[in-house]
């Protein structure tokens, strides 16, 4: 049996296409298997004992409840813009698209400590002082959203836009057409049609606030059991050598995007997904 | 009644000028044409989703040229349907009555009675994503009906059907056709469907429309 598929196998693949096939299956295997050793690594390295033992640090505990606060917080505020900006982008034509577009790109290209810096000066300007007197931001859990939500809304932009270009608007038309006013037929026909990318959307935000770092530790700084989020633990545990905290906390982090991936997987839409963290 | 005055439209490629076509009370009009003619941009600028650049259109006398989709009275039929994937033929079919605030006892019974007009009471808790052409495009006809308008626009709404199923689909027409005397202008390439569901043809090449007699024979 086994031999037949073998040969079944060979005589689909002809003599000239294996060594194209072969080369496709080792690239990709190399960089699955550096991804799986990564991991692997970590796992090996953390003493099971150890690892609870960290977890269970009222630092690290404080650092799990901020991270899933702000995570979910930058989560939904990215998703409350994304959803009209991808909507406009998908169904309009307006002078200066092209440079909103690339405006809208911005956070994604630029690197994180740049954008964590650009937020320090901004909330140094006059307009920025203002808004510190009313609810404080810099060094504060307001800070590690702002920061969080900056980067991760652009990404959430790009999933609703790929989301409702991926929709027909005529199902919208008909809608105006059987009584519904614009705004009636994006909450009753487009909307319901887009909660598969508004999943898809919300969670590679979330996922995106879970892995910043850079942002914060600028912006909302690195202060434990106040603007210490997980990857903040990891830093603060590296530079007083904690090494196995560190891995610790890192494990836990690989843990949750996996469970987030698996989520999109499940339930989302993965095309978008695919499609919106393209660079 | 439709009217269509010296209407001209452009969009993108096409650019009709000068149309001119009357649809009397309760009739039914069957427009021709080739494919990429500018049928459906036509019927598009008839219920309001293309702006014409010059031009009037009248429903019922009333001059709606340049009211909104929603306050022309028009029921449109898109050739692809384009039904909520969300929502199930009972929604579709109360879509438009609920927009229109009507009470939900006079929903539900708008929607039992389109329902037994178009054969698919059977049907009502489906999505479309379970529905075959000829049901799709019931459901599309029932949408498009359920508030009653006075004027209906059918783009190629037999085509990507099999001939019983479009078979049926014409002996359905013409039964909304003559239960709910709703005007009705559907745009085809088909002259088999000409000959049997028209009291007026009208042809559309070349950018305008001029009346074909010779095909209007009334089932």
């Amino acid at each position: 049996m086994r031999l037949r598929s073998w040969t079944f196998l060979f005589s689909r693949w002809r003599l000239s296409d294996w060594p194209f096939h072969a080369s496709l299956g080792i690239i990709a295997a190399l960089y699955v298997g550096l991804i799986l050793a990564l991991v692997l690594a970590d796992a090996a390295f953390a003493e099971p004992g150890r690892l609870l033992q960290t977890l269970s640090a009222p630092e690290i505990r404080y650092s799990i409840k901020l991270s899933l606060i702000s995570c979910t917080a930058a989560a939904l505020l990215s998703l409350w813009v994304a959803v009209p900006t991808g909507y406009l982008l998908s169904r309009w034509s307006f002078p200066g698209k092209n440079v909103v577009d690339a405006v809208l790109d911005i956070p994604i290209v630029l690197p994180p400590l740049i954008v964590g810096l650009s937020l320090l000066i901004l909330f140094q300007t006059p307009a920025g002082k203002a808004v510190e007197q009313i609810i404080p931001v810099t060094y504060a859990v307001p800070g590690v959203i702002l920061a969080q939500f900056a980067v991760a809304c652009a990404f959430a932009v790009r999933a609703m836009r790929i989301t409702f270009d991926q929709i027909s608007p005529r199902s919208e038309q008909v809608a105006l057409t059987l009584g519904c006013t614009q705004a009636q037929a994006f909450w009753h026909v487009a909307i319901p049609e887009a909660r598969q990318g508004m999943l898809t959307a919300f969670t590679l935000a979330w996922a995106r606030s879970l892995g910043e770092f850079g942002p914060i530790l600028v912006f909302a700084g690195s202060t434990r059991m106040r603007t210490e989020v997980l990857s903040v633990s990891v830093f603060l545990e590296l530079s007083i050598g904690n090494l196995e905290a560190a891995v610790a906390v890192s494990l836990l982090m690989i843990l949750t995007a996996v469970v987030v991936l698996l989520l999109v997987r499940l339930f989302g839409s993965t095309r978008t997904l695919e499609t919106a963290v393209k660079p | 009644m439709i009217q269509v005055e010296q209407l001209s439209v452009r969009a993108g490629r096409f650019c009709l000028r000068d149309i001119c076509l009357e649809v009397p009370s309760a009739g039914y009009a069957i427009l021709m044409g080739r494919t990429g003619c500018g049928k459906t941009t036509l019927l598009e600028a008839i219920c309001g989703l293309k702006p014409a650049s010059a031009g009037r259109v009248l429903v019922l006398g009333k001059d709606v040229t340049a009211l909104p989709p929603r306050d022309r009275g028009i029921g449109y039929v898109p050739q692809d349907r384009a039904l909520f994937q969300t929502m199930t033929v009972r929604d579709h079919l109360a879509f438009a009555p609920e927009i229109r605030r009507w009470s939900p006892e006079r929903v539900a019974a708008r929607v039992a009675q389109l329902a037994t007009l178009l054969g698919i009471t059977h049907l009502l808790d489906r999505k479309p994503a379970g529905l075959s052409g000829g049901e799709a495009q019931r459901v599309a006809l029932g949408r498009a009906l359920a508030a009653e308008p006075r004027v209906l626009l059918l783009d190629e709404p037999l085509s990507a059907l099999d001939d019983e199923t479009r078979e049926e689909m014409i002996a359905l027409l013409k039964t909304v056709q003559l239960e709910t005397g709703v005007t009705t202008l559907h745009v085809t390439h088909h002259r088999e469907e000409a000959r049997k569901l028209a009291t007026e043809v009208f042809v559309l090449a070349g950018g305008s429309v001029s009346r074909a007699d010779s095909l209007s024979a009334n089932g």
